[in-house]
């Protein structure tokens, strides 16, 4: 006789596929929000799978800022190649050009929070109802309290006390023209969980996540690698070291860490052994204690 | 972790006092999922509000409001893993003013724990923390006495809880309810066996949620299939190809099987079950996958596909026990749009037979208003039939909700009766 019950990834991944085919069904005009990074192609392979055999039915949607890794950007037409879908992207450098936005100044500038405007932009040109997005609860104490479904106004705001309650698994993404939902089918997983099944799977990933000798400087705690984008210090040298990345965001605030992790099984075996967040290394989150909260209520991923 | 290792999902619910931010702490922290830079956050804050030492309860809030109150608002999800479970906490408040909360939070969970501090027994907050278990049927209970270091590990007073628990609790429908003697500030009996209770023969907390059996907690007996969207690929290699895409709500089915596709009433047989990995003989709750037929039948979003021989009810008029979550309170005979799995109709609130006390859990038939966290038993009817279970039998096709179409919002959740 066999078992009739499911392991935890296997629980996990049904619960993403059921979620995705809910987005599928209660919205006209969703997309998946691609940053090249592990948790959206992870969403990307659910998606795969939650509407094999036939193909994802809506686009991929990019927020570029222009400051990418390049080999993210292959990686990205790759998918797109492979999944025969459209891609849509929202360009941070357009934003710039057209006024919309303005760059920050300093060492420490980014295009983080400028992404915000791009992207709000791009949901709303493409008339987007819903954009799928691979956060998960466990990466920050601001998105504990999010929903699988979780509402924006038409000013692409969240306002997290008045969230709808979501019970048992009936998602409710009833709204308005101009307001949009975001959905987060792996909310339940941790970074623990992404790699194991990663690992299960054998998803392809950037090699930027194996560890390489790479260029990098040390700076607020972690390796920023060398790129175009990064401005030096005079106290501030080049080196060159072993280095993984645990997230993939901007190049120019996405810290390394030194590692021999050069394989799946490797990763996870360090990342089970971590004693800091995924998060740690980013200081877009090192700004404040309610960073993400704030970025998040605007309309942040 | 091992391939076969199970999730479980719990919830906690608690005031600010009786323990359950510093026992969530302690379980997160022995278990080793609290990480270096997140115990630095908590220490900085810690020190900047003056404390003395870490104070671990701040782990467990989230938004800057609740920071800033010291209280938790709404559910917050927090993970940890051991070599034997993966487990997801749903932390909800436990003052009645959140009573929503309790019960979004307790709609998902395998068990309860209910935390009952040894100085002062079961008080008002202990009942009705019991009385939304029951009422969502969580399948199991586990009573912490917590603080027994403040009552000299004395089994007298443990016993005397679970005497004023066991008394209340006979009029609650609960199958499996546990008692754990616990100090979660000290440790004892939360991850390790305490070394003041010698009298206790039970199994630490932890251990008691890493053993417990948890397979029958969905109810495998009634094949239940609601249809969420249909497959066409149109693609050369699958050029006819029609999959009910969905996932299994409860029972097991198998290619073969004769089934019957509520609430038209045509049947056919299982041809297939799909997956982007494999193809399967059968199927079992909660896997999602894709069912294939015998037979072309016009099928869509909100059918349901279930075994010939047992099949659920359609019917018009429900009664159902609603939690109202909305500020809005209920409009007599106003019509919202209820779910009822992938299934979307018309509903009015009919007749509101009681409201529940959620304290003394008294019955009151005069009270016809139904106000935010409110609990009562209602006589629902639909524009069309739902394919129903009773929610004592089936958790996902013996629930709804109500949408209110004026505001989009959910306003109410609901167990079949």
């Amino acid at each position: 006789m066999s078992k009739y019950y499911l392991n935890y990834l296997d629980e996990l991944e049904s619960e993403a596929i059921y979620v995705l085919r809910e987005v599928w069904a209660q919205f006209d005009n969703p997309v998946i929000l691609f940053s090249g990074g592990k948790d959206s192609i992870l969403v990307t392979h659910l998606a795969k799978k939650a509407f094999y055999p036939a193909k994802i039915p809506f686009p991929l949607m990019h927020v570029d800022t222009g400051h990418n890794f390049p080999e993210t950007i292959k990686f990205r037409d790759d998918i797109i190649k492979d999944l025969g879908v459209e891609l849509i992207v929202g360009s941070v450098q357009e934003s710039i050009d057209e006024g919309r936005v303005a760059e920050e100044r300093g060492k420490n500038a980014t295009r983080n929070a400028l992404q915000i405007t791009t992207l709000l932009d791009a949901i709303e040109s493409n008339k987007i109802d819903c954009a799928i997005g691979g956060g998960r609860r466990d990466e920050e104490k601001a998105r504990a309290k999010e929903r699988f479904f979780s509402h924006r106004d038409d000013f692409g705001q969240w306002d997290p006390k008045n969230q709808r309650p979501e019970l048992w698994n009936i998602f409710n993404g009833k709204h308005f023209e101009g307001e949009h939902f975001r959905a987060f089918p792996i909310s339940n997983w941790t970074e623990m969980d992404v790699w194991n099944y990663i690992k299960r799977e054998n998803i392809a990933i950037p090699s930027l996540y194996f560890a390489h000798q790479r260029e990098v400087v040390w700076r607020q705690d972690s390796w920023i690698p060398n790129s175009e984008f990064l401005i030096l210090e005079d106290h501030e040298e080049i080196v060159t070291k072993k280095i993984r990345f645990r997230t993939l965001g901007d190049i120019t605030i996405t810290g390394g860490i030194e590692s021999d992790a050069d394989t799946l099984e490797k990763i996870a075996d360090e990342v089970s052994g971590m004693r800091q967040t995924e998060r740690g290394n980013r200081s877009d989150d090192k700004r404040s204690e309610s960073a993400m909260e704030d970025r998040k209520r605007q309309g942040y991923f | 972790m091992l391939d076969n290792n199970q999730l479980l999902r719990f919830t906690t619910a608690g005031s600010v006092d009786d323990g359950k931010s510093t026992l969530i702490g302690r379980l997160l922290y022995d278990s080793k999922s609290i990480f270096e830079d997140q115990l630095q956050a908590i220490e900085n804050t810690s020190k900047k509000k003056g404390h003395d030492g870490v104070d671990l309860a701040l782990f467990t809030d989230g938004l800057k409001d609740e920071r800033e109150q010291g209280i938790t608002i709404d559910v917050a999800y927090r993970y940890f893993t051991t070599p034997k479970r993966k487990f997801i906490i749903a932390d909800t408040p436990g003052h009645i003013q959140y009573t929503r909360n309790m019960v979004t939070g307790a709609s998902t969970a395998n068990a309860a724990i209910i935390l009952v501090d040894a100085r002062h027994g079961v008080i008002e907050q202990t009942k009705r923390h019991s009385f939304i278990a029951s009422l969502l049927q969580i399948p199991h209970v586990i009573v912490c006495i917590n603080k027994m270091d403040l009552v000299d590990y004395s089994e007298e007073a443990y016993n005397k809880v679970i005497n004023q628990f066991e008394e209340f609790s006979s009029k609650l429908l609960v199958h499996d309810i546990r008692f754990i003697p616990i100090s979660a500030l000290n440790g004892d009996n939360v991850v390790n066996r305490s070394q003041h209770m010698s009298w206790y023969q039970g199994a630490p907390l932890l251990h008691t949620l890493e053993t417990m059996h948890i397979s029958s907690d969905i109810n495998k007996v009634d094949a239940r299939f609601p249809v969420q969207t249909v497959l066409r690929p149109q693609n050369d290699t699958h050029r006819d190809y029609r999959g009910y895409a969905g996932r299994v709500a409860s029972g097991i089915f198998r290619v073969g099987d004769e089934v019957t596709i509520m609430p038209s009433g045509f049947t056919s047989k299982i041809k297939s079950i799909d997956t982007l990995k494999e193809t399967l003989d059968e199927v079992y709750a909660p896997m999602s996958v894709s069912i294939t037929l015998e037979d072309d039948i016009d099928i869509s979003r909100g059918d349901m596909i279930v075994r010939s021989n047992n099949k659920p009810e359609p019917v018009q008029d429900i009664e159902v026990m609603l939690c109202w979550l909305h500020n809005n309170p209920a409009k007599p005979r106003a019509k919202y749009s209820i779910r009822h799995t992938s299934n979307e109709q018309k509903a009015m609130i009919k007749d509101i037979v009681y409201k529940i006390n959620i304290e003394t859990l008294d019955r009151n038939t005069e009270d016809k208003d139904l106000k935010m966290n409110d609990i009562s038993k209602v006589k629902i009817r639909t524009t069309k039939p739902l394919m129903i279970d009773s929610y004592r039998e089936n958790r996902t096709t013996g629930s709804i909700i109500l949408i209110d179409d004026t505001t989009n919002e959910t306003v109410a959740a609901g167990m079949i009766v």
